[in-house]
């Protein structure tokens, strides 16, 4: 499903975001990185990217919280990073 | 709690559009976002096009326009009205009801049965639900369902949240008993509890309009909000959609003894085209069977967006042959509800502009 050539959820994020170092932050919607609006556009984005669909039930705010726990649900979804 | 009607059918329904169509990227420019993301968003949220009502008209104007249409066409006479129901969350006023305003306005018979329910996303199974009750009467043969509302009149034009989703419109419904031995099922559930997840605060008993609550407020995420405008907490919402909606049908489908597979189409409420996605997503639904497209082409019209699809996608089939719907509905109250029908052949089915 994955290969080398797809975007990682880092670059995925800068994308969204362009304005914010995702690397040095733990906690992205507690820092005001990323709002509802934007976890909504995240979504789609990997969903799409990795040709997945996160569960709807999936989408609250502790999955997005960082680089790791998304990549967390990334792989709950079947994907190999 | 499960329910079941027997020899009720649905004649016919017009969906009332305002003219005034507006478009979410010439409307952008009003929210405090950069333009790249607000074009990330319309992609994924369906934002596009969407009808709006000029600020004088009310829920009595696009019904009244509506079930003229109907009268004029031959469609349906006045005096043929035994029940006028109205599930609106915009009344023309605190009182009397909408329902007795639409019927002095078209000169209705003093027997008709005139009734407001305040529902909305919800509102459509639930006024079908209400017509079929009404219809175990011997008096009443037909009843016209009024599903209506004008909340981009309360939505906060600097909202992101809610102004580029709300659609107006008025859907009108005859509802009356079917020759054949049809069963309809149908499933309800309301959870008070989760009230303050979908909103107007202001302009009730409980917290009236005045100057103060009239004031835009910053409310997070760059958006602006009055008390008298809208509320809805977005995330609780998708969140309550996702977990409550296939449960409901789930169990409804168990309730009728049937399967999804023997269902031609699931139609929800579109509140927007990423939360119903999920939703067919979570439900196993191809797209093809649970269309998606009211709110990119006239905006999220609360209770009328369940006719609206039937309209725009499914027009011409149920005008022709019969086909076998789930129907489910869920917004404010909150209040989630489901039902399983065979829809056609309609003596009228369209979508109509007012004025």
């Amino acid at each position: 499903m994955n290969s080398p050539v797809m975007k990682s959820p880092a670059e995925i994020l800068k994308e969204i975001r362009p304005e914010f170092d995702f690397t040095a932050s733990q906690d992205f919607i507690a820092d005001g990185m990323l709002d509802s609006f934007d976890v909504v556009t995240l979504v789609a984005a990997l969903d799409k990217t990795y040709g997945i669909s996160i569960l709807g039930t999936d989408i609250v705010p502790e999955n997005f919280q960082n680089l790791q726990t998304i990549e967390a649900l990334l792989r709950k979804n079947g994907v190999n990073l | 709690m499960n329910f079941t009607y027997r020899r009720k059918r649905i004649a016919g329904t017009f969906v009332v559009l305002p003219a005034n169509e507006r478009l979410f990227v010439e409307e952008m420019k009003n929210f405090n976002f950069p333009e790249a993301r607000s074009l990330k968003l319309k992609e994924v949220m369906g934002y596009n096009k969407r009808r709006m009502v000029q600020p004088d008209v009310c829920v009595s104007d696009l019904a009244v326009f509506g079930m003229k249409q109907l009268f004029d066409r031959g469609l349906l006479k006045p005096e043929e009205v035994d029940a006028l129901i109205v599930v609106t969350q915009t009344p023309d006023h605190l009182m009397p009801p909408t329902s007795n305003i639409i019927q002095g306005r078209l000169g209705l018979k003093q027997d008709t049965f005139c009734l407001d329910l305040n529902q909305a996303c919800a509102g459509f199974v639930i006024g079908l639900m209400q017509a079929f009750m009404l219809l175990e009467q011997e008096s009443v043969r037909k009843v016209v369902l009024v599903n209506a509302d004008v909340l981009s009149r309360k939505a906060s034009p600097k909202d992101r949240n809610i102004y580029p989703l709300i659609g107006d419109a008025a859907s009108i419904t005859v509802i009356e008993r079917d020759v054949d031995d049809s069963v309809i099922h149908a499933s309800l559930k309301m959870d008070g509890a989760r009230h303050q997840a979908l909103m107007i605060p202001a302009g009730g008993m409980r917290h009236p309009c005045t100057p103060e609550t009239a004031v835009l407020e910053d409310v997070g995420d760059h958006n602006l909000r009055a008390k008298d405008h809208l509320y809805m907490d977005g995330s609780a919402i998708f969140n309550f959609v996702q977990v409550e909606i296939p449960p409901l049908i789930e169990g409804l489908l168990a309730h009728a003894g049937a399967s999804l597979d023997s269902v031609d189409y699931v139609l929800c409420h579109q509140p927007n085209r990423f939360m119903l996605q999920k939703l067919a997503d979570k439900m196993k639904v191809p797209y093809a069977k649970m269309p998606n497209n009211v709110v990119e082409n006239f905006g999220n019209n609360s209770g009328a967006t369940i006719p609206t699809s039937i309209a725009l996608n499914l027009g011409g089939r149920v005008k022709e042959n019969r086909c076998r719907v789930v129907l489910a509905g869920f917004g404010g109250g909150l209040t989630w509800s489901a039902m399983l029908m065979d829809l056609g052949k309609l003596a009228f089915c369209e979508l109509i502009d007012y004025p």
